[in-house]
């Protein structure tokens, strides 16, 4: 299997309507890493993700995956090398979990070619990946949020693409859940060498999870790199109005954003006022 | 298991444990897959099985009873004296057209609820068979056309009421409850429509009045039911063809396309079938209350939400317009048409489905 798949967006232009939402933007996804994209609401980041996998149409620009362009490759071949969760899935009331999984395998299958045994080891190794083996004949409608949530991705790892695109994959999950989604999508990336993109809101974790961060402000790249290089306080600035403090995470050395807001931090802003007016008789 | 022996396990997963371990939960995942199969096979073969039961059944009994060799010597084209003309003529015709009608509103209803993802979004309540039964009234007693023109027409309506109503709610999410309402209100306004053809022709009876407001059977003869078998023979395969690509769209538009599916054109193609399936029927014998509506969610009640509905819906649909129309000729002392009676079956469900829609605010 050769997993070194080159995904690029060239001077892509992007919108809805009147809007344009990305502009002129220029990214290249490192083969067999994971990249995670952040970025302020509505910068852009799920559109971009939309056009990468052919979903939405450039104004100008093309993304190009191993020197073909998405929006001229047949969609059932492209499905078999890139695939995409989006960020609101909508699972058919009742549907099993296994019956769910099982549709991951739709572009491998022809139009007469029948369910094989591949499929059904596919699906196997999907529910194993995402320890969803014991929720197998339960309807998707009883799961937890984070149940529901892995169910989804291994309906993804089902469809075996080499590069796998995710469009907030941990919202609405607890912290815990968060993690463990992170983790798994880490494992598949070791595993398998899958080429990972995840949109990201929070921005310790993109850091902790990405070999390769891009942040986007305004519909273009503000900065990409290693997450040491992206995350800084100029950065954060710049992309979010924010400012903070950015310090090594002392568990994993990643960087790690500390927001400060106009409350509560010791040693500057108002706290520190508060606290010099009562020093002074 | 806990999370702790799946993770060793996970960790093993190189191994021969962990790939034996995998090999046996694929061998699993197709036992169960078997399992479903094997049940939709049986539920599928029982359904096609009352269908065939009930249509022997009304063929042989009305007002006179004729003994199944006597049928069957009709059917094959023997001339046995009376029955030849009561069951050739009528009862045969009428049967033929129940079941067509059922099959075509059974997998046109189900197309578009399955489309759209809505049960509220059938054609029979979203005004396309209100539409394609306006233009067949009109057709007929204002402008005195013959069939194939009445099925042109039909279907002509039909495909403007879905681009009318599609236009209407596209601002809100095609998919929305929008629509519905939007259809709703389209579907009044054609009855009316309807109604008032019909009061303008003072030598039709109320029998046929009846056979376009709520839909009858009643004087069904062959030129009649030939093209919606036509229409049948035509359409069905091009939805079978998509009934997979049909079943990956349930799971939204963004996720059917990241799965190769091409969603406006399958959106397309399967519309334009529906819609013709739906017009053809209605325009031979009025849009039979509720059959499309109410076929979809019978058939998935009966089978699970395992695979297509497609093909277990339309039996439902033959079953119940077979079904209905006996019990409207024989079983309540006057004759009513057959679409009085599904309409009295559908109405609560219509309900149902509209209180539980405002109890989970809006979303279905």
């Amino acid at each position: 299997m050769t997993t070194d798949h080159s995904l690029v967006a060239r001077r892509l232009t992007l919108g809805y309507g009147d809007r344009v939402v990305v502009d002129d933007l220029d990214l290249a996804v490192p083969p067999g890493r994971i990249t995670a994209i952040v970025g302020a609401n509505a910068c852009g980041k799920s559109t971009l993700l939309r056009s990468m996998s052919r979903l939405l149409r450039p104004r100008a620009g093309q993304v190009v995956l191993d020197g073909a362009e998405v929006h001229r490759t047949p969609a059932r071949q492209l499905a078999r090398t890139l695939g995409l969760l989006p960020q609101s899935p909508v699972a058919p009331e009742g549907i099993t979990v296994a019956d769910l999984v099982g549709r991951g395998r739709h572009p491998h299958q022809g139009l007469l070619s029948r369910w094989s045994s591949a499929d059904d080891l596919a699906v196997a190794e999907a529910l194993e990946a995402t320890e969803t083996t014991g929720l197998a004949d339960r309807s998707v409608d009883e799961l937890s949020g984070g149940q529901r949530q892995r169910v989804w991705i291994a309906m993804a790892l089902a469809q075996q693409t080499d590069v796998l695109l995710l469009d907030e994959p941990t919202t609405f999950l607890d912290v815990s859940h968060q993690v463990e989604v992170l983790d798994l999508l880490t494992d598949l990336n070791r595993s398998r060498g899958t080429t990972v993109v995840m949109v990201l809101h929070d921005l310790n974790l993109a850091a902790r999870y990405a070999d390769h961060l891009v942040a986007l402000a305004d519909g273009r790249v503000h900065a990409a790199g290693t997450p040491h290089e992206v995350l800084t306080e100029d950065c954060v600035r710049a992309v979010f109005g924010l400012d903070s403090r950015v310090v090594d995470d002392p568990t994993t050395g990643a960087p790690m954003m500390l927001p400060l807001g106009r409350h509560h931090v010791v040693g500057e802003g108002p706290v520190r006022r508060e606290s010099s007016s009562e020093s002074t008789p | 298991m806990s999370g702790a022996d799946l993770r060793s396990a996970r960790g093993a997963s190189s191994t021969a444990a962990g790939a034996a371990r995998i090999a046996s939960v694929a061998s699993d995942v197709a036992r169960g897959r078997a399992r479903r199969g094997r049940r939709r096979r049986a539920v599928i073969g029982l359904l096609a099985a009352a269908v065939l039961v009930v249509f022997v059944l009304t063929l042989m009994v009305g007002r006179t009873f004729y003994g199944p060799g006597e049928v069957l010597g009709v059917v094959l084209g023997q001339d046995v004296p009376g029955a030849s003309f009561t069951v050739g003529r009528l009862r045969l015709p009428r049967a033929v057209l129940a079941i067509a009608a059922g099959l075509c509103f059974g997998l046109g209803g189900v197309t578009f609820q399955t489309m759209l993802r809505n049960p509220l979004a059938s054609p029979d309540i979203i005004g396309i068979s209100s539409g394609a039964s306006a233009a067949a009234a009109f057709a007929i007693v204002t402008l005195s056309l013959d069939d194939a023109q009445v099925s042109a027409f039909a279907i002509a309506a039909g495909l403007a009421v879905a681009v009318l109503v599609y236009l209407l709610s596209k601002k809100g999410g095609v998919a929305g409850t929008r629509l519905v309402l939007v259809g709703i209100g389209v579907a009044a306004m054609l009855d009316s429509l309807t109604a008032y053809v019909l009061s303008g022709a003072a030598q039709w009876d109320l029998q046929e009045a009846l056979r376009w407001l709520t839909g009858s059977l009643n004087g069904t003869s062959w030129p009649q039911v030939v093209p919606v078998l036509v229409a049948l023979v035509v359409l069905t395969p091009v939805l079978l063809s998509r009934s997979r690509d049909l079943s990956v769209t349930q799971l939204g538009d963004d996720t059917a396309s990241a799965l190769g599916v091409r969603v406006d054109r399958t959106r397309l193609v399967v519309i334009l079938a529906a819609v013709g399936l739906i017009s053809f029927a209605t325009a031979a014998c009025g849009p039979i209350a509720f059959v499309a509506f109410l076929s979809g969610p019978i058939a998935a009640r009966i089978i699970g939400p395992h695979g297509s509905l497609l093909v277990p819906s339309a039996l439902v649909g033959a079953l119940l317009v077979l079904v209905a129309d006996v019990v409207g000729q024989f079983a309540l002392g006057t004759r009513f048409p057959v679409g009085v009676v599904t309409g009295v079956l559908g109405a609560p469900y219509l309900i149902y489905l509209i209180v539980r829609t405002n109890r989970a605010g809006g979303s279905l």
